[in-house]
């Protein structure tokens, strides 16, 4: 948006309401997969609107379609009663739709007021008026009562406060519906409830709120009307005051697709035990304790940002342990190299295969043999043929579906992206494997096929930690959950005891309560 | 979530037939520029050269133009093996500078064996400290090997006392890159036994591999094991030891030496070579022969533009020009991949 424009209303959004934003029948699918199936609702001005689900229900996609950042395959988006085509954000930003997004698109070097004004400088033949802006400013913040400094570096200030300038950038660019995707997510209990004061008085101004978010808690004391979606369907709108935090977990839950998963084999009590973790501090992880079996799959469950990844690769000896010990087999494991790890017999399946996992642009063959080339080689040299013979004998058994090894990674689907580093970990013959969301961003068919190998690893004398923001996933495949909040271990849930409604609780329970 | 959401979305576009056929044709494309890539113009410009000039397909001009190019050729290949461990090292002209007059002055009172070995030694550890600078304290490897030139090119001038050193044609020095075998001299047989161990070694061995990973994408590597910090440490060790190497086959070669020869200009022909050559100048990607061919392209434009009498002005503006179009194409290539 040019200075122009922003001279010309300067007060829209304040004092005129919006219109009602009307979805209507909207559909999606990532690559076959229906992330959005059908969904129609109305977002009113005053409302905060709440959008709730597990991971991959459809509330982010959702929250996407309507501000800009992907297009429905089928449905429309009108807004007041006038048809609304959105291609980009900007485009959105034009119909007053503004996302505050999970990553803050902050410019740390640039002051508060200056990232406030980012992209609608208050400026004269290009030389930004101080004054003019800090007056803006303090107008601004005084509407929505934020004590913040003008003049203070973005970079400095908390979490809370850059998301306060996210909202003020959101405000000083007259929009009238606001889109949340987990705001308080990366907030202390402290902070949130300074954001909900925020969240309220927009709503109060006449602004509507979507707000996206896994916090029940923050959900129930916050909305207006809440929607519930599952497997990219809307399950239910209701009125807040209706709803409690059971009705809601019911609803997020429902009647799940169950068949999805192999019939667990039980583990020997007297087991070998092969993984000890014992008091294990780490960034993010607090105090954490955990034993694993020869055989064993042991889940570990918790929302995003709860300690799981952090808990990961602190055993798998990739982060630095402040306290504790990472015992394998019986010895320590006390140096940080994840190369030592994996000579010793623990691997690690990161919980991004792109950024973390696979050499994108290189072949199967390269990708599947990179741990163990020493099995393939003599003296440093590698023996093409046994490579080969080596590779094609995992593609096998992992079920990776190439056209021939040679292709590079990037043509494979997410499943067989996936099964590569699965391939990849067997080559290793651990007595560990550690899978980080194994089955991220993969189709129902090639999950069934990552769940299988799973327990054939397990039933082959691998202990087993998944980690999964899929609860299903976990309770489908587990022996035994762990279920961490906030970095620590809070519940260790076995047999009966070993449903989503526990594990629910323990990973949801007031964690961000004010 | 996100991340599910931008999975979805790549899925989405390989998914995509309408657009996957465009996509896999100008892959395609991409993929026979990477492996035959610079042969092709290369090519052309041999073939165009022989006709238009005469003296041009001579054994002398030929043999001359690879004598010359030999210490570039050297430094060329190990610089692809720090390109594709994703590092970069700036500072082989200034190495070169140090490993002249170390020899040199060495030469001109000991044994050119001692002067040899020593050069090589001091070129070695000089990458050794890059490569420990760049992944022990973390800094840029841009602004490390900048930052190493100017400490090497005064060290140089230290050790030369800013002279020009001159050496004579008898000393055994002379023989090092001189001898004649089936007519060539040995600067040009050392060179290509240089680049062809050095392409095995990226292509054939377990180290070649741990390069790819580790400037491919360096956290996938080392949670795959691959000890990452090391494998670059090495390169920037071979880089600063070729380095060296080139320098001691060119004084031998001239029988002068002086702080100042190499400096930066010779490490952007280096790197213009390497570029020109298809590796990527974000690492993970690249070939050692390609390179090779790359520094010949480019020492042919110039021996052309000598022959053909043509100002060497446009030479710079047509190197400048080249070097775009192979950089560009890098970029391109690595926007569709992601």
């Amino acid at each position: 948006m040019s200075a122009g424009t922003f001279e010309e209303h300067p007060h829209r959004t304040a004092d005129t309401p919006g219109d009602d934003l009307v979805v209507a029948g909207v559909s999606k699918r990532f690559g076959g997969v229906p992330a959005l199936s059908d969904v129609s609702l109305a977002i009113e001005p005053g409302k905060v609107h709440a959008l709730i689900g597990e991971n991959g229900a459809g509330k982010s996609t959702l929250g996407k379609i309507i501000s800009g950042v992907i297009e429905p395959d089928e449905g429309t988006l009108t807004l007041g009663g006038r048809s609304l085509v959105l291609r980009s954000p900007r485009e959105a930003l034009a119909h007053g739709i503004v996302t505050i997004a999970q990553e803050l698109a902050i410019v740390p070097g640039l002051t508060v007021a200056e990232n406030v004004y980012l992209g609608s400088e208050v400026a004269t033949a290009g030389f930004v008026r101080r004054r003019e802006v800090h007056r803006r400013f303090r107008e601004l913040a005084h509407r929505v009562h934020f004590e913040l400094s003008p003049d203070v570096l973005a970079g400095n200030i908390s979490t809370a406060d850059r998301q306060k300038v996210e909202i003020m950038r959101a405000l000083s660019r007259n929009a009238s519906i606001v889109v949340m995707d987990e705001p308080s997510a990366a907030l202390s209990s402290h902070e949130s409830a300074a954001l909900h004061e925020v969240i309220r008085s927009l709503a109060r101004q006449g602004s509507a709120v979507v707000l996206i978010s896994h916090f029940l808690s923050e959900v129930l004391s916050l909305s207006d009307i809440i929607t519930t979606l599952r497997d990219g369907r809307l399950i239910s709108t209701v009125d807040a005051k209706t709803a409690t935090e059971e009705s809601l977990i019911e609803g997020m839950l429902g009647r799940s697709w169950t068949a999805a998963f192999p019939e667990k084999v039980p583990v020997d009590a007297d087991a070998p035990v092969v993984l000890e973790v014992d008091h294990v501090s780490a960034r993010g992880v607090l105090d954490c304790s955990l034993v694993l079996r020869r055989g064993e799959i042991l889940g570990i469950a918790g929302l995003v940002g709860a300690g799981r990844s952090e808990l990961a690769r602190a055993i798998f000896r990739d982060a630095k342990i402040s306290g504790g010990t990472v015992r394998l087999n019986g010895t320590g494991l006390a140096k940080r190299s994840p190369h030592r790890s994996i000579q010793r017999g623990l691997v690690l399946i990161p919980e991004s295969r792109k950024e973390m996992g696979l050499l994108m642009g290189r072949s199967v063959r390269e990708n599947i043999s990179l741990s163990r080339l020493d099995l393939v080689s003599r003296l440093g040299w590698i023996a093409g043929i046994r490579e080969r013979r080596a590779v094609s004998q995992l593609m096998k058994k992992t079920t990776v579906k190439a056209a021939n090894m040679g292709m590079s990674a990037t043509m494979l689907s997410g499943g067989n992206q996936q099964k590569l580093l699965f391939a990849r970990s067997v080559m290793c013959s651990p007595s560990v494997l550690i899978a980080d969301e194994p089955t991220r961003g993969v189709d129902v068919g090639a999950k069934r096929a990552i769940y299988d190998l799973l327990v054939e690893m397990a039933q082959d004398g691998m202990g087993i930690i998944v980690i999964s923001s899929e609860l299903e996933e976990v309770l489908g495949l587990a022996h035994r959950t762990l279920v961490m909040r906030h970095g620590r271990i809070t519940a260790e849930l076995t047999g009966d005891d070993m449903n989503e409604q526990a594990v629910l609780a323990a990973a949801f329970s007031e964690t961000n309560a004010t | 979530m996100t991340n599910q959401i931008d999975d979805h979305l790549d899925e989405l576009e390989e998914g995509d037939t309408a657009l996957g056929g465009l996509r896999s044709a100008s892959s395609r494309l991409l993929h026979s520029w990477r492996t035959a890539g610079i042969l092709i113009p290369f090519l052309v410009l041999f073939a165009v050269l022989s006709i238009t000039s005469q003296p041009f397909l001579h054994t002398t001009n030929l043999i001359n133009i690879l004598d010359q190019q030999a210490a570039t050729l050297c430094i060329a290949a190990a610089g692809t093996l720090v390109l594709v461990a994703g590092g970069i090292d700036l500072s082989v002209g200034a190495t070169y500078g140090l490993a002249t007059v170390v020899a040199g002055e060495i030469a001109a009172h000991h044994s050119p064996v001692l002067a040899i070995v020593a050069a090589i030694a001091v070129g070695l550890f000089v990458g050794l400290l890059n490569g420990l600078i760049v992944t022990v304290f973390k800094i840029n490897a841009l602004i490390t090997t900048l930052a190493m030139s100017f400490v090497i090119g005064g060290l140089a001038l230290k050790v030369s006392g800013g002279n020009l050193i001159v050496l004579s044609a008898n000393s055994g020095f002379y023989k090092f890159a001189n001898s004649q075998f089936l007519t060539v001299p040995s600067a040009v047989w050392m060179t290509l036994a240089f680049v062809v161990v050095l392409g095995l070694l990226l292509s054939r061995t377990t180290f070649g591999r741990y390069m790819v990973a580790s400037g491919g994408n360096a956290e996938a590597g080392r949670l795959a094991g691959v000890r990452v910090n090391r494998i670059r440490v090495v390169t920037f060790t071979l880089s600063g030891g070729a380095a060296a190497l080139g320098g001691v086959i060119d004084i031998s070669r001239l029988l002068s030496a002086q702080a100042a020869s190499g400096g930066s200009a010779l490490a952007f022909t280096v790197l213009a070579g390497i570029v020109v050559g298809g590796t990527s100048i974000a690492g993970g990607e690249g070939s050692v022969w390609r390179t090779g061919i790359g520094v010949l392209f480019i020492a042919l434009i110039g021996n052309g533009f000598n022959l053909l009498g043509i100002d060497p002005l446009y030479q710079q503006i047509v190197l400048g020009v080249i070097l775009l179009i192979a950089v560009g194409l890098d970029s391109w290539a690595r926007q569709r991949r992601s």
